[in-house]
């Protein structure tokens, strides 16, 4: 018997083996805590939300939903957070590129910055922005007469957002770009790519999933955000309050069920938008080789 | 496209990677820089793609110096040691990308490149993988694919810094061998940088054996190989065995035996060193004249024996390598007293031991002709 048709007598009993019983151990075990851990973090509260807004019937939820001023705030608050998001898309990454390329004085002093808007208490975050902005402020004075009121405005919601969602950026695709080999803008210049074809066709692509990912968690984050936008918002009914802010609004006027509504109105499209990210994501990555 | 490089300095900080190279490369020619880490070998081939610039000094394509141009300026094919393909791209993309990014005017048709590329694939042995990703290749098909994406924009020069270095060593000998074939048949002057000897002595027509920033020897593979001019070059080529001898007039003394005469010395008596490679190397029964010398161990590896022995005289190991015969290795027992015989070996002055940048031209070759009847 020639040794090629042993091998292949005994391939599908190896599969079949290794398909039983896995290389890593503790499978079981570890998806068990993983079930566990998220259903008491994440999955319960979530679903103590919808079986909160479920009391009011899908009509119900829609009444709520629909009024002017809920949809208002839902629209400032999901608009504002795209925006932000975007701004620190492209500005994260342009941040992430020079701590990454260049070196200057100070730059580490710079590096430690980028992290201040995690560490810093939100409230702290929101009055600062909002006495710099306002129109007595050291940004304000400038801007005002120009005609643009950032304070107590839709802006203002915009620059919190960009503020607190910074980090995600800057953190998600400096060790990306840290990574990328410094070889790949060699061949592309050796093959006669001048240098805005190296960074638009080799490199960007491939720091996208990174970025895309920064954009998501920045998204997320400025969403949610409370604390640093109602100080800057001004919250005028209409025109620039946050659903947060009508979440918290409905509850201290006991209406619990018109909170959980607007919750799950938010929670819904948070996933919906958050998916879309992931799915882009998955695009970019298989775009790097399969992999997804 | 020929290529002349003349003077050429090149400093990082106080550390001197190239000390005034001068160097002419034949149009067509298969080049190798050989050298172990730090020689320079590298910095040399990036100042000739341009992705370093030298500090003074010229490097003349074709009779126009290139050395202040930039990298994308140069038309060369450069291949990098871990392919630095681009990951986002497949493999058609990859290699179309050169001739894509060409301003309007100088770029092929969509159809013209397609075409180009098909035939690039055919010739690296790919077709058929256009639509991969480089990341669903083997190391092999990669280099390949980064040859070919290198080769599309036709280049003036191929440049290749450790081509097989990141390869396994049956891939690496295979490559090798496509390597020349596919030199043979689009006649690009090539040059490449390997630490690895062996690479370089199957396939380059000649070597340039750089150490500490400056060219040690160049010249064809045998020549280089058979002639090494210094005790480095010798060393470096292959396994060496060092042993200190004197020469007295024309005759070649070890210990207290005239082991060999020179023909064609130059040298002036006094003490030598010879260096001699393990396959040179040939046990003789007692009788027989040569060495003295006792075997240590034996260890046999694949087609050939390695053997430590001992001189008597000094006590100084010695490594032979003889090639495996079933008859005769019983006789290599451990313990076994048996005469050494020198079959090829280079002589140099005993001060040059250290290898050394300015180095005199040749000092001798010592060369003993008669055969011995292997043990």
């Amino acid at each position: 018997m020639s040794p090629t048709v042993f091998a292949q007598g005994h391939t599908p009993r190896i599969a079949r083996t290794s398909a039983r019983r896995s290389v890593i151990p503790g499978f079981g075990l570890t998806l068990g805590y993983t079930l566990l851990y998220l259903s008491l973090i994440v999955l319960i509260p979530l679903a103590g939300v919808f079986y909160k807004s479920a009391g009011l019937g899908l009509e119900g939820i829609w009444a709520i939903i629909s009024t002017p001023r809920v949809l208002a705030a839902l629209k400032l608050s999901f608009g504002a957070a795209l925006i932000g998001a975007t701004i620190n898309a492209v500005f994260g990454t342009l941040i992430a590129w020079v701590f990454v390329r260049y070196t200057f004085p100070g730059k580490r002093f710079f590096d430690a910055i980028i992290d201040l808007p995690f560490a810093l208490p939100t409230a702290v975050a929101g009055i600062a922005l909002t006495a710099l902005y306002a129109g007595n402020g050291w940004i304000g004075q400038y801007l005002e007469p120009l005609g643009i009121k950032v304070a107590y405005t839709p802006l203002g919601v915009i620059v919190a957002c960009t503020f607190i969602g910074l980090p995600f950026v800057v953190r998600t695709v400096q060790p990306v770009l840290q990574d990328a080999e410094q070889e790949l803008e060699e061949a592309a210049a050796s093959l006669g790519a001048n240098r805005w074809q190296t960074i638009t066709r080799v490199i960007l692509p491939t720091v996208l999933p990174a970025v895309l990912t920064g954009y998501a968690l920045a998204f997320a984050r400025a969403v949610g955000e409370y604390g640093s936008v109602i100080f800057i918002a001004g919250n005028l009914p209409m025109v620039s309050e946050i659903a947060p802010l009508l979440i918290i609004i409905k509850l201290e006027e006991f209406d619990y069920a018109g909170a959980t509504a607007v919750a799950t109105a938010m929670l819904i499209l948070s996933f919906f938008l958050l998916l879309v990210i992931n799915a882009l994501q998955a695009w970019a990555r298989r775009r790097h080789g399969g992999k997804p | 496209m020929d290529i002349r490089i003349r003077n050429v300095h090149k400093h990082f900080g106080p550390f001197i990677a190239l000390g005034g190279i001068d160097l002419d490369i034949a149009s067509g020619e298969l080049i190798a820089l050989l050298g172990p880490s730090g020689s320079g070998k590298t910095t040399l081939l990036r100042v000739i793609a341009g992705l370093e610039f030298p500090d003074h000094g010229q490097i003349l394509f074709g009779g126009v110096d290139m050395a202040r141009h930039p990298v994308r300026e140069r038309r060369i094919g450069f291949v990098f040691q871990h392919y630095a393909l681009f990951k986002h791209m497949t493999v058609f993309e990859n290699i179309a990308f050169g001739l894509r990014i060409r301003p309007r005017n100088q770029r092929p048709s969509t159809s013209a490149i397609r075409a180009r590329v098909l035939e690039l694939l055919d010739l690296v042995q790919l077709s058929g993988l256009e639509q991969r990703f480089p990341s669903q290749l083997s190391g092999g098909q990669r280099q390949r694919v980064a040859l070919a994406r290198a080769l599309a924009i036709d280049p003036r020069v191929l440049l290749l810094d450790e081509p097989f270095g990141a390869l396994d060593a049956k891939v690496r000998k295979d490559l090798r061998q496509w390597l020349r074939d596919l030199h043979h048949k689009t006649g690009v002057t090539t040059i490449f940088v390997t630490h690895d000897q062996e690479e370089a002595l199957e396939l380059a027509d000649r070597i340039v054996i750089m150490n500490g920033g400056a060219i040690e020897q160049v010249g064809p593979v045998d020549q280089v190989y058979e002639h090494p001019r210094t005790p480095f070059v010798f060393d470096f080529l292959g396994g060496t065995n060092v042993i200190a001898a004197e020469l007295r007039g024309r005759r070649l003394w070890i210990g207290d035996r005239d082991i060999a005469v020179l023909h064609d010395s130059i040298h002036p008596s006094g003490p030598v060193d010879v260096y001699v490679r393990p396959g040179d190397l040939r046990l003789a029964d007692d009788t027989a004249p040569g060495i003295q010398v006792e075997i240590q161990t034996v260890h046999r590896a694949g087609p050939i024996v390695r053997i430590t022995a001992r001189t008597e005289a000094t006590g100084q190991p010695l490594s032979i390598e003889l090639p495996h015969l079933h008859h005769d290795v019983p006789c290599f027992t451990v313990g076994a007293r048996l005469r050494l015989r020198l079959m090829q070996f280079s002589v140099y002055p005993r001060s040059l031991h250290i290898p050394e940048r300015t180095l005199p031209t040749p000092i001798l070759i010592g060369r003993e002709r008669t055969r011995v009847h292997p043990y």
